[in-house]
């Protein structure tokens, strides 16, 4: 038989294909627990980040099962999720927000003009972390989202117990220019944000980055956080997304609930 | 022997696939602005390089001509694919950074080089040997380029601080061209005049 008959063809594609689908799916299979484990670990550090918990000689893992409580928020009336309702959503440990806010149940459409972050839809409900030092609840840390110029960034904004200081920023995934917009990973730019007061005392978000840089003597100091240079857009929508997501079509109902427990 | 120490040691200077053959510029230019990202992305293409030109070499002559590059890109992404497994399981944050680049390995023009212009002719072990030398080649470009972004544009080497930066106190004002891509086809193109200063063959007309 010639080497390159039809029939010949197609019994070495069919071979060559069932080997590599062999080789590709046991690797996807035997890897996938420690991958998702990687993940986990990933997003645990990133919460650690925003709220400055980090200890030196502590595994992330410790820190976080002593000290930071996963709870579900339904983001529409601000409270947590009761007990009953969780079966209907995923594990708090597997809260994946691109998952849920493109699955038809889970997710829902932000009106245009409420949507000031750029982002279309978000989950119904939302993972928050309480982050706790005795019985005391410290900080409340919360997953925020958002468009930049060239990607959407993730990560978590950490506020003090008065509900209304900063304590941290972190973003755990973006695309933007490095050096640039990518400079939202700088550990003195997001040092900037601590202490910041986001929002004021009826719950108004009243923080904002600027265009430049922030005159340390003005009143408005307290409130302002450095622009990154070079990244006007980046900028912008870093500033967006936090109004978004502190303000009331965001946590603002959650913030405030909490603001009266206390 | 002569002809697998010539398949090793030739793509590194003489026959160099970034520098001579110009393959491969688009990841030299995005994953080399740090040291640890650059030596993890050259280990996985000079696997992947190696592996495939093996795997290809196996089956060069069961290959009908007809399917030859769909047979060897089925071999390329799925040995791609494992890597990319590999690294999300085992350093999750390279992976990371690296982001979509380890699946581009596929389209890493080097790879498909080596397995269409060498493995298709050559037995398996010559063709492994090859893909190493090659993959090599890439390895030592991509790391020349990586030590020199990152020592200048963000002052560390393996994200140790070896310069200290004005930003935290110390004399080196970090230039942060070095970060941009554009640096890395300026580094590129000095390391291949080099290489062509002191091996005139390389010139072309």
């Amino acid at each position: 038989m010639s080497q390159d008959s039809t029939l010949k063809t197609f019994q070495v594609a069919t071979g060559v294909c069932l080997v590599c689908s062999l080789f590709v799916s046991t690797a996807a299979v035997m890897l996938a627990p420690r991958q998702g484990e990687n993940r986990r670990l990933d997003k645990i550090k990133n919460v650690l980040v925003a709220g400055y918990l980090e200890e030196a000689g502590k595994s992330a893992g410790e820190i976080y099962r002593e000290r930071v409580e996963e709870r579900w928020v339904n983001l529409s009336d601000g409270d947590f999720v009761p007990d009953d309702q969780l079966a209907d959503l995923p594990d708090a440990n597997e809260f994946d927000i691109k998952a849920m806010m493109s699955d038809a149940l889970l997710g829902e459409d932000i009106p245009p003009d409420e949507d000031i972050a750029g982002i279309k839809r978000r989950p119904k409900n939302m993972v928050v972390y309480l982050v706790k030092e005795g019985n005391r609840r410290q900080q409340v840390i919360l997953p925020i989202y958002g468009k930049g110029l060239w990607s959407t960034l993730y990560g978590f904004i950490a506020l003090k117990s008065d509900m209304r200081t900063v304590s941290g920023i972190t973003f755990y995934e973006h695309k933007e220019t490095p050096g640039l917009g990518g400079e939202v990973d700088n550990r003195s730019w997001k040092a900037g944000w601590r202490d910041k007061q986001a929002l004021n005392e009826e719950g108004d978000v009243v923080i904002s980055v600027l265009k430049g840089r922030v005159d340390p003597d003005s009143a408005q100091a307290q409130r302002q956080i450095d622009g990154l240079s070079g990244a006007t857009i980046t900028t912008r929508g870093v500033d967006q997304l936090v109004k978004y997501w502190l303000g009331d079509s965001g946590f603002g109902p959650f913030l405030n609930r909490l603001r009266e427990e206390r | 022997m002569g002809a697998y120490r010539k398949a090793l040691i030739d793509p590194l200077f003489d026959d160099n696939p970034i520098a001579l053959q110009t393959l491969g510029i688009c990841s030299a230019l995005a994953i080399t602005t740090k040291l640890e990202t650059a030596v993890v992305m050259s280990l996985s293409v000079t696997l992947v390089t190696a592996c495939s030109s093996l795997a290809v070499s196996f089956v060069r002559n069961v290959l009908p001509s007809s399917i030859r590059i769909l047979g060897q890109m089925t071999i390329i992404a799925s040995l791609v694919i494992l890597a990319d497994q590999f690294l999300q399981a085992f350093v999750y944050d390279i992976s990371k950074q690296l982001s979509v680049f380890v699946g581009l390995i596929i389209t890493n023009c080097i790879v498909l080089g080596r397995t269409e212009g060498f493995a298709m002719k050559n037995p398996p072990g010559l063709s492994f040997v090859d893909g190493i030398g090659n993959g090599l080649g890439y390895s030592f470009v991509l790391v020349v380029v990586a030590v020199f972004r990152e020592l200048l544009g963000s002052g560390k080497l393996f994200g140790v601080p070896v310069l200290p930066l004005t930003t935290e106190g110390g004399w080196y004002t970090a230039n942060g061209l070095f970060l941009l891509a554009p640096s890395a086809f300026i580094l590129i193109a000095l390391f291949i005049w080099a290489l062509r200063t002191c091996k005139p063959a390389q010139v072309e007309d």
